[in-house]
This record gives structure tokens, C-alpha cells and sequence, in this order.
């Protein structure tokens, strides 16, 4: 009975949780989305992948982007959303090849905040999608590529 | 197995602000070399980040995050000393795992 009960509250990872993280258990992939949004080639794919419907835009989600970017490749992006209960943030770019640039899943402690830089292929759309109590909710904004991201 | 992480967790008011910088080309696959062949895609796809050994962070990058991907996040709490870690796996399987301590 000890033994179990040190099973059970083995402290921190355990190493199941360690070889978990380290993604060394076949089949137990970590949490998230699929890798079919990740692929998706445009914005109702992605969000059909997503799960997501018609998303409301969100006055309480703040996108910061540059309204034009020299240079495509690296392009600073900032999402930040004072929506209660977040659950999950996604970038997206309606005109590049893969429209889900990056996803990330945000539990409970942690602030409705992402700062990233991602690839813009040509003028488009960055869209941020926040989940927030169940419910997803966007805000978008267009940025003007000047020279190319390497057709991101 | 890809280079370091460049991490550095501060703790203010309250909260701390985890800063990362990871080393990876992220090629998208989309580039042709100069003979016209595809250039295979060699992307991060996956990111997972704990404090003290909790995940406070999970991502899935696609091909448009750019080269050397750089995240910058904010967990509730947060003391010095505690530790931070950073993982990460690409399409090629290759995985690294860095850590620092919050500042």
C-alpha cells in the first residue's frame, strides 16, 4: 500500500511524466490541436480544424502589428486579450500557404499574453483567434509586406 | 541535437515574464534550391514550457513562425530560483530541453 501511494504522489514528473514530455511514449502525443490546421490552407479550413465556427471579434483582445513590414520573414506579433478564462491563443494569416502560423495553449496562472515573429508571404490579414470560457473570439488586422517572407 | 535556448525568466509584480530564444532554421518547405529542388521542411513543431515542473505553456509552431523562434509569455507567481523549462521537438525528431532560474 505504500508503494502505491508513493506511485500516486510521486513528486512533480514523474517519469512517466518525464518520458511523456519528452515525447519518447509512442502514441501519447502531446495535448493541442492536430497537425490538420497546422496544414490548412486557408482561413475556414483552419478554423473548421480549429473546431471553431464564425468567431465574434473581440474589442478585449489587443493584436499588435506593424502596419507594414520590410521584411516578411520576421514579423513581431503581439496578442493580448483581457477575456477571462483563456484557454487558448492561435496566429493566423489568411494569404500564406499555411494559414495557422503558431497555437498555444494557455492553462489556468497564466496571462493572456504572446509575443511572437512569424513569416508574412504577402500583404494579408494576421488574425488573432483567443478561446476563451469555451467560446472562441477574434481580432484582425492587415499588414502591408513589402518584400516577402520566403513564401512563408 | 539543435543549440541552446537563450531563456530568461523575470519576476515583477507578481508576475514572471519568460522571454526564449530557440535556435532552428524553420525552413517551410516552400523554398527551391538553386537547381529547382524543394527544400524539405525542418520546423519546430512543438513547445512546451514548465515552471517547477508544471506546464505553463504549451505551442504548436506551423512553418510560418520564423527562423530561430522567438516567444515571450507571463505565468501568475513566479519566485526567484524556480525553475524554467523550455522543450522542444521538430519533424525530424531531433528534441532539446533547456532550463534556467527565474530572476
Amino acid at each position: 500500500m505504500e508503494r502505491r501511494k508513493a506511485l500516486k504522489t510521486g513528486g512533480g514528473l514523474g517519469l512517466l511524466g518525464v518520458l511523456a514530455v519528452l515525447g519518447l511514449i509512442p502514441g501519447l502525443a502531446w495535448a493541442g490541436i492536430g497537425r490538420a490546421a497546422l496544414e490548412a490552407g486557408n482561413l475556414s479550413d483552419a478554423f473548421d480544424a480549429l473546431g471553431v465556427t464564425i468567431p465574434e471579434n473581440s474589442e478585449l483582445i489587443r493584436l499588435t502589428v506593424p502596419d507594414v513590414a520590410e521584411n516578411g520573414a520576421v514579423v513581431p506579433v503581439t496578442v493580448e486579450s483581457s477575456l477571462a478564462h483563456i484557454e487558448q491563443i492561435s496566429i493566423l494569416v489568411d494569404k500564406n500557404i499555411n494559414v495557422l502560423a503558431a497555437n498555444f495553449i494557455i492553462p489556468k496562472g497564466v496571462a493572456g499574453f504572446i509575443t511572437t515573429r512569424i513569416k508574412i508571404g504577402q500583404t494579408a490579414t494576421v488574425v488573432a483567434l483567443v478561446k476563451a470560457d469555451g467560446k472562441f473570439y477574434r481580432a484582425s488586422k492587415e499588414v502591408q509586406v513589402t518584400q516577402g517572407g520566403c513564401s512563408a | 541535437m539543435g543549440e541552446a535556448t537563450r531563456i530568461r525568466a523575470t519576476a515583477k509584480d507578481g508576475q514572471t515574464e519568460v522571454k526564449m530564444l530557440m535556435q532552428h532554421e524553420m525552413e517551410t518547405g516552400q523554398r527551391k534550391d538553386a537547381a529547382g529542388n524543394k527544400i524539405p521542411a525542418w520546423i519546430i513543431t512543438d513547445v512546451k514550457v514548465l515552471h517547477e515542473g508544471r506546464t505553463v505553456l504549451e505551442a504548436q509552431f506551423g512553418t510560418a513562425v520564423s527562423k530561430n523562434p522567438y516567444l515571450v509569455f507571463r505565468l501568475m507567481g513566479g519566485v526567484k530560483g524556480e525553475k524554467i523549462s523550455v522543450l522542444w521537438t521538430d519533424n525530424r525528431d531531433d528534441k532539446r530541453m533547456d532550463e534556467t532560474v527565474i530572476d
